[in-house]
C-alpha cells in the first residue's frame, strides 16, 4: 500500500529564514513540506500548518505585528478552527499572538539581548498534537534564538490560561527572556495551536546537539497522518 | 500617537536609558520608551479622525494587551 505522505504547510513570510531547516525536518520525519507564500489568499490542501521562525517584516512596529495580517493568516486561521494542528516556531509564535491564535504577548528580551544557546524545557501538556510523542514532565532541550521572546500576559490573562492549562512547555533551570512563569510554550485553548520560542527544527539530530525538537515535529507529522486517513 | 508600555509593566529599556541617563549624572526617577507615530489623514471633523486613530491604535499600531496609547490631533484646514 503506498499512501501519501501528510502534507504540512509551511507559511513563508518576507523575512522567515528557518523554512529549510522546517521542511528538511519535517521531510525526514515523513512528511510532505509544501511551502506556501504568505500574500496567496489560500493555502493548498495540507494536514498541518508551520509558521516558521525568522524576522518577518523587519520585526517593524512589532514582531508579528504585520505578518498577522497577510492573506494566508486568514486561511491559517479558518484551518485552525477547523482543528488542523498549527506550529509557530519562534516569529510563528509572535504572529500567532499577534493574530489572536494565541493568549499573551511576546515582548524584548528582560536582559535587552539577543540570545542563542541551548535551554532545557518541561513538557507541561502531552495531550496535544505537537506533544503525544512526549512523556509527562519529560525535559527536552532546544536552541533558542531571538531578541523578543519574553511572554507575557497580566494577572486575568495568566489566570485564564492556568485554568485551561494552556502552558505546554516551561523552561526549566534557565529562562532565557524572563517571561512570565517561565513560558516557553502555549497552546489554544482547543490544543490545536501551538506557538514556542525553542526551535524544534533546529534540534532533530544529536550530531547537531541534540534530537529532541524530533519529537514535537514527529507528534505534528502523526497528528498531521491522522487527520489524512480520517479524510480520505 | 504616542504608544508605550503600559503602566506597571516591565519596560527593560526604559530601564537601561534610565540607569545610563544616572550615570550622566542626571536624578531620573523612572523612563519608560515608546514609539510616536505621525501620521496625515482627511477626516470629516476632528472627531472622526479621532475615532479613525483610536481604531488604528487598537488594531495595529498598539498591542491593547502591553501597550497604551495617547492621541494628539492637530488640524490643518
Amino acid at each position: 500500500m503506498t499512501e501519501r505522505r501528510p502534507r504540512i504547510g509551511i507559511v513563508v513570510f518576507p523575512g522567515s529564514n528557518d523554512v529549510a531547516d522546517a521542511a528538511w525536518a519535517l521531510g525526514a520525519l515523513g512528511a510532505e513540506p509544501v511551502l506556501t507564500w504568505h500574500a496567496d489568499p489560500e493555502l493548498p490542501a495540507v494536514e498541518g500548518v508551520v509558521l516558521p521562525g525568522g524576522f518577518s517584516y523587519g520585526d517593524y512596529l512589532r514582531s508579528g505585528a504585520i505578518a498577522r495580517l497577510a492573506p494566508a493568516m486568514l486561511a491559517v486561521t479558518e484551518l485552525a478552527a477547523e482543528g488542523v494542528p498549527v506550529l509557530g516556531i519562534c516569529n510563528g509564535f509572535q504572529i500567532l499572538c499577534e493574530a489572536g491564535l494565541l493568549p499573551g504577548a511576546l515582548r524584548l528580551n528582560a536582559s535587552l539581548e539577543f540570545v542563542c544557546r541551548d535551554v532545557t524545557v518541561q513538557v507541561e501538556r502531552t495531550d496535544t498534537p505537537f506533544t503525544s510523542r512526549c512523556s509527562p514532565g519529560q525535559l527536552l532541550t532546544m536552541p533558542v534564538k531571538h531578541g523578543e521572546g519574553c511572554w507575557y500576559a497580566d494577572a486575568d490573562l495568566l489566570q485564564t490560561v492556568t485554568d485551561l492549562d494552556q502552558v505546554a512547555l516551561r523552561y526549566t533551570g534557565l529562562n532565557p527572556n524572563g517571561s512570565v512563569q517561565d513560558v516557553a510554550g502555549v497552546v489554544n485553548p482547543e490544543g490545536n495551536v501551538l506557538g514556542l520560542m525553542p526551535h524544534p527544527e533546529h534540534a532533530v539530530d544529536p550530531l547537531l546537539g541534540s534530537g529532541d525538537g524530533a519529537l514535537i515535529l514527529a507528534s505534528l507529522v502523526d497528528a498531521a497522518r491522522e487527520r489524512l486517513l480520517v479524510s480520505v | 500617537m504616542l504608544v508605550r508600555p503600559k503602566q506597571g509593566i516591565l519596560d527593560p529599556q526604559g530601564q537601561a536609558v534610565e540607569g545610563s541617563l544616572r550615570q550622566l549624572g542626571y536624578a531620573v526617577a523612572s523612563a519608560r520608551v515608546g514609539r510616536v507615530v505621525d501620521l496625515e489623514l482627511d477626516a470629516e471633523s476632528p472627531a472622526a479622525a479621532r475615532a479613525a486613530l483610536e481604531r488604528m491604535c487598537e488594531q495595529l499600531l498598539a498591542n491593547p494587551l502591553i501597550e497604551s496609547y495617547e492621541i494628539e490631533l492637530d488640524t490643518a484646514t
